[in-house]
């Protein structure tokens, strides 16, 4: 993202939602966005997912500038390189999960049987092969969330985007759905992932912070655990 | 952390001499609390002095001298199992003394102080996180300290947020020409009180007792 602005109405009632925003997301990175409610986290990550247009800016996914895009090219990025996993899962409670993982493949035209291939791989990978004919509403809130992921990365995908992914889940699953985002970007994955949650986002390689619509400041890259737990005094906080 | 307790617990298992003790003790905290041999004996000799261990063998000091915890020993690691440690009375913390400051410096914008710690904060959590990641993995005494170190600093990093919400509504409130603070007037009839709204008395009241 380069210079991206999103402005909401207009006069009095005008809301600069994102303020002149950089942000670059590299090949098995993961990024996590934080900030109150109303900084704009959400904002971000529809524009990044082509869901929404900026105001001003320019927004690349693989190279390509998402504002050049017909709204079918759009659609056809959104369907084979970006995966999107929300709050609410947001399955569809009438499909199996592997109906649901392979969903986009289908709608991109993949022949059935390659795309259950690929959904049942995807599933397997998460640990759900004995959960593929079971409905959302058989499953937990961990599971539910776990086929969401799946059919965010099933396919070549590129670049994977959660609001909130753990949303409900105890402190345990959401941590098992970090540790899976986390593995995907380690086989090349880009993702960025909005969060209010600290412990969340301490899995991303860097930590952006949002503020009124701007990025005010950014994790430094960590020392390694050594320094956690090698014998002798921690490591002084600022300014004591 | 009570290194007396702990070792009365390692010695619940059984009869340890004092390098066992100190390895035992380091590989069940995750290695994240060392603890130096000298250490050991000085609190297995306070142990032997107060009846809650015995010792075997010669009677001399050193490597080969075994360790029993006594009756009273498994009853005085039974009550401190059982007692809650002292969380009643808040301690005196430095980040929270900072910020109030922060609020009362001229040209100090106490938003930039807070996240200049909550920075800090996120990436000691990444650290911790890296270490879950890979080491505690399949050690669970460290997957459990690891766990407490995080929601320790989550809870800090949700307090520095907190702050940031009030301070964000308190500046609101100002620039719309009501106060802050909670307004007596809604409060008429507690002519009693004796509550004094200025910041200075609330901050002093949150966090002056101390352990």
């Amino acid at each position: 993202m380069r210079h991206v602005s999103r402005v909401y109405g207009q006069g009095a009632a005008k809301v600069q939602a994102l303020h002149e925003v950089d942000l670059d997301v590299d090949a098995g990175m993961m990024v996590a966005v934080m900030g109150p409610s109303g900084s704009g986290k959400s904002t971000l990550l529809t524009i990044a997912g082509s869901l929404e247009d900026p105001s001003s800016g320019e927004v690349r996914v693989c190279g390509e500038e998402l504002t050049k895009l017909s709204r079918n090219a759009k659609a056809r990025l959104r369907r084979q390189t970006i995966g999107y996993v929300f709050q609410d899962f947001n399955l569809l409670p009438g499909l199996t999960a592997a109906e649901n993982v392979t969903l986009p493949l289908e709608l991109d035209g993949v022949p059935a049987r390659k795309a259950r291939v690929a959904g049942l791989a995807a599933m397997a990978e998460l640990g759900l092969a004995d959960r593929a004919s079971h409905f959302p509403d058989m499953l937990s809130g961990g599971e539910r969330q776990r086929v969401a992921i799946a059919r965010a990365v099933v396919g070549d995908r590129r670049l994977l985007l959660a609001d909130e992914p753990s949303g409900a889940l105890d402190s345990v699953n959401g941590e098992a759905v970090m540790r899976l985002i986390h593995t995907a970007c380690k086989r090349g994955l880009a993702a960025v992932v909005v969060t209010h949650d600290a412990q969340l986002a301490s899995w991303a390689d860097r930590v952006v912070f949002l503020r009124d619509g701007r990025v005010t400041d950014q994790t430094m890259p960590a020392p390694g655990p050594e320094s956690l737990l090698t014998p002798g005094p921690r490591q002084p906080g600022p300014g004591q | 952390m009570s290194v007396r307790h702990a070792l009365l617990a390692l010695l619940s298992e059984g009869p340890k001499y004092g390098l066992q003790l100190r390895e035992e003790f380091e590989a069940g905290t995750g290695e994240v609390w060392p603890l130096n041999v000298g250490q050991v004996y000085t609190t297995l000799q306070r142990l032997e002095r107060d009846g809650l261990v015995e010792s075997e063998g010669d009677g001399q000091d050193g490597p080969q001298k075994g360790f029993l915890i006594t009756q009273a020993g498994r009853e005085e690691l039974t009550g401190w199992l059982l007692t809650p440690p002292d969380l009643a009375s808040p301690p005196r913390d430095e980040l929270v003394m900072k910020v109030l400051v922060a609020l009362r410096v001229p040209g100090t914008d106490v938003r930039d102080v807070i996240q200049v710690h909550r920075r800090y904060l996120v990436q000691l959590m990444q650290q911790w996180t890296r270490i879950k990641d890979t080491e505690a993995e399949s050690d669970l005494n460290l997957a459990l300290v690891v766990d407490a170190e995080l929601f320790r600093l989550d809870a800090v990093v949700r307090w520095l947020d907190a702050v940031d919400g009030r301070v964000k509504r308190a500046a609101a409130d100002r620039l719309a020409g009501s106060p802050a603070s909670p307004p007596d007037t809604k409060n008429a009839q507690d002519t009693n009180s004796t509550a004094v709204a200025g910041p200075l008395p609330r901050a002093r009241r949150r966090t002056g007792t101390r352990r």
